[in-house]
């Protein structure tokens, strides 16, 4: 991946900035730059989500796609935001297997991988057990 | 809008087939469907092929030029039309649009995938792509991974089991054992599945889909001039296609494919027809998971019952409603853009009564059932008996 791709997501990545519409008041992390509902009378704004939220579903991956070698198995979620929006994270610091759906999680910065063996390493949010 | 017929299919065989190009294999698919239909490919009046990632299996872009120039057919148009998964579906739905609207007659609608040119990780790489890169694989989704997030919350919601997803991959691989082009002429067992190598759970080797070349091929003409090329035209009764959130984690529900209840209610609601009339169906069990929330979303059965529905056997050969009988993705193989296509070659034959050993009795009505992605994109066509 060139660099520019990833750096023009690291304040979303890093800080867990999202969107929120103006008008309908609805959170958007990943972010979005329409609001579906709202369309043309939507206003979008950068928007800091506080990083709780629980488990909705998990899998333990054995067989990791490259670059995610090293780090497997571990376990991948799909995680409910506080504010209302999932996102997909790596579940960390914890045995993969004592995971539930329902339990509660913060999310934390943490290096995700790197861009070959001399290429740029990529941080972003993994999520923790609370 | 003019009614539409299938009048000819061609399928090569499924499977890791290194002595072969993409470009023979095209050819090899177009070739029987062409002799199939009985009809000079100078009839031909344009092409639409389904391909996923030709520029990453084989780094060939622009494969409609390739494939309309080695089949000797230049100067008709040829588009190659790219939804995933769903690009073999999709691509039959243009050329079905195609040919209903007057545009062109004799519309040929292939798809084809080379997959095993480059390493398996490289393939893993590629598949990857019809997620969202930004936010799906950056953080280290794979596909398999996707659908096992569906299967752990339909398990956790209607308690699907292992077992009953493992039924899906041994019913299929039984189907395949009667299809001379399926990838796996071989029985397996729940305990195989089971105990086979996990990927990410609750999948296990044996609940995926394999990694597969091949090719399929089928060509339309207006359902009026049918009978010029066959005795048993095969009518395309309904075709319905819609969309949703590239990203799982978008989507309200993990336990079904939203998509696949509204392209399906606009291919019910043009065929005139209900899940209740299908006789049999080709349906897109990437993973076993994917089988259970297809039968379910297509209305086969209640939402939560499809892993009870398929333990009982309902979904087998001889059953209330066989599921993929030509031993689906998971048995007979899943070249990504061909797959679409080749769920149409097999409905065709049934309905003619074609299928031999996997054959379901007095077969008149069926569906196919072609998903991209994690459900971004389904593609649901109805055919029917023409005679």
């Amino acid at each position: 991946m060139a660099v520019p791709r990833f750096w023009r997501e690291i304040s979303n990545r890093y800080n867990l900035i999202g969107t929120k519409c103006g008008n309908c008041n609805k959170v958007f992390f990943p972010p979005r730059y329409l609001c579906p509902k709202c369309r043309r009378i939507g206003k979008l704004e950068p928007y800091k989500l506080n990083g709780k939220g629980k488990i909705i579903s998990f899998t333990v991956t054995h067989v990791a796609p490259n670059g995610f070698e090293d780090q497997a198995p571990y376990a991948l979620a799909i995680i409910e935001l506080d504010e209302g929006p999932r996102l997909t994270a790596q579940v960390t610091d914890c045995d993969p297997n004592q995971i539930k759906i329902g339990d509660r999680v913060e999310m934390i910065f943490r290096r995700i991988g790197q861009d070959g063996e001399d290429g740029a390493i990529y941080y972003g949010y993994k999520a923790r057990l609370v | 809008m003019r009614k539409v017929a299938i009048i000819g299919v061609g399928l090569t065989k499924f499977g890791e087939l290194w002595d072969v190009s993409l470009r023979r294999l095209m050819l090899e698919a177009g070739a029987r469907a062409i002799e199939d239909a009985g009809i000079d490919g100078k009839k031909i009046d344009a092409m639409y092929v389904g391909n996923m990632s030709a520029g990453q299996f084989i780094s060939q872009e622009h494969i409609a030029s390739l494939i309309v120039d080695h089949a000797g057919l230049t100067p008709i148009p040829c588009t190659r039309v790219e939804a995933a998964c769903a690009s073999g579906g999709s691509a039959l739905r243009q050329a079905v649009i195609t040919v209903a609207s007057g545009i062109h007659d004799i519309v040929v609608a292939a798809g084809i995938e080379k997959m095993t040119d480059v390493l398996a990780e490289q393939t893993t790489e590629a598949l990857i792509t019809a997620a969202d890169q930004e936010w799906e694989a950056f953080v280290g989704a794979t596909f398999p991974g996707l659908y096992a997030l569906m299967a752990r919350r339909h398990m956790y919601e209607f308690g699907t089991t292992e077992a009953q997803l493992a039924k899906v991959a041994v019913k299929n691989h039984h189907n395949a054992c009667f299809n001379p082009c399926a990838q796996y002429q071989m029985e397996i067992t729940v305990e195989d599945v089971l105990n086979s190598a996990p990927v990410t759970t609750p999948l296990k080797l044996l609940d995926c889909s394999p990694i597969t070349d091949g090719a399929a091929c089928v060509i339309l003409a207006p359902f009026d001039r049918a009978r010029e090329f066959t005795d048993t035209p095969i009518l395309v009764a309904g075709t319905g296609q819609a969309s949703d959130t590239i990203s799982l984690h978008d989507r309200p529900t993990l336990t079904g494919i939203a998509a696949t209840n509204k392209a399906a209610e606009l291919a019910y609601k043009m065929a005139g027809v209900g899940p209740n009339d299908i006789d049999l169906a080709e349906v897109h069990d990437c993973f076993t998971i994917a089988e259970i929330m297809a039968i379910e979303d297509l209305g086969f059965c209640k939402k939560g019952d499809g892993g009870k529905v398929t333990e009982r056997g309902e979904t087998a050969i001889g059953g209330r409603i066989p599921i993929n009988t030509s031993g689906g993705l998971k048995g007979k193989g899943h070249p990504i853009g061909a797959t679409g296509i080749a769920q149409a070659v097999e409905i065709t034959q049934q309905l003619r009564g074609e299928a031999g050993k996997r054959q379901v009795n007095g077969a008149e009505i069926g569906l196919t059932h072609n998903v991209g992605g994690s459900g971004g994109t389904v593609v649901v066509h109805i055919m029917r008996r023409g005679d």
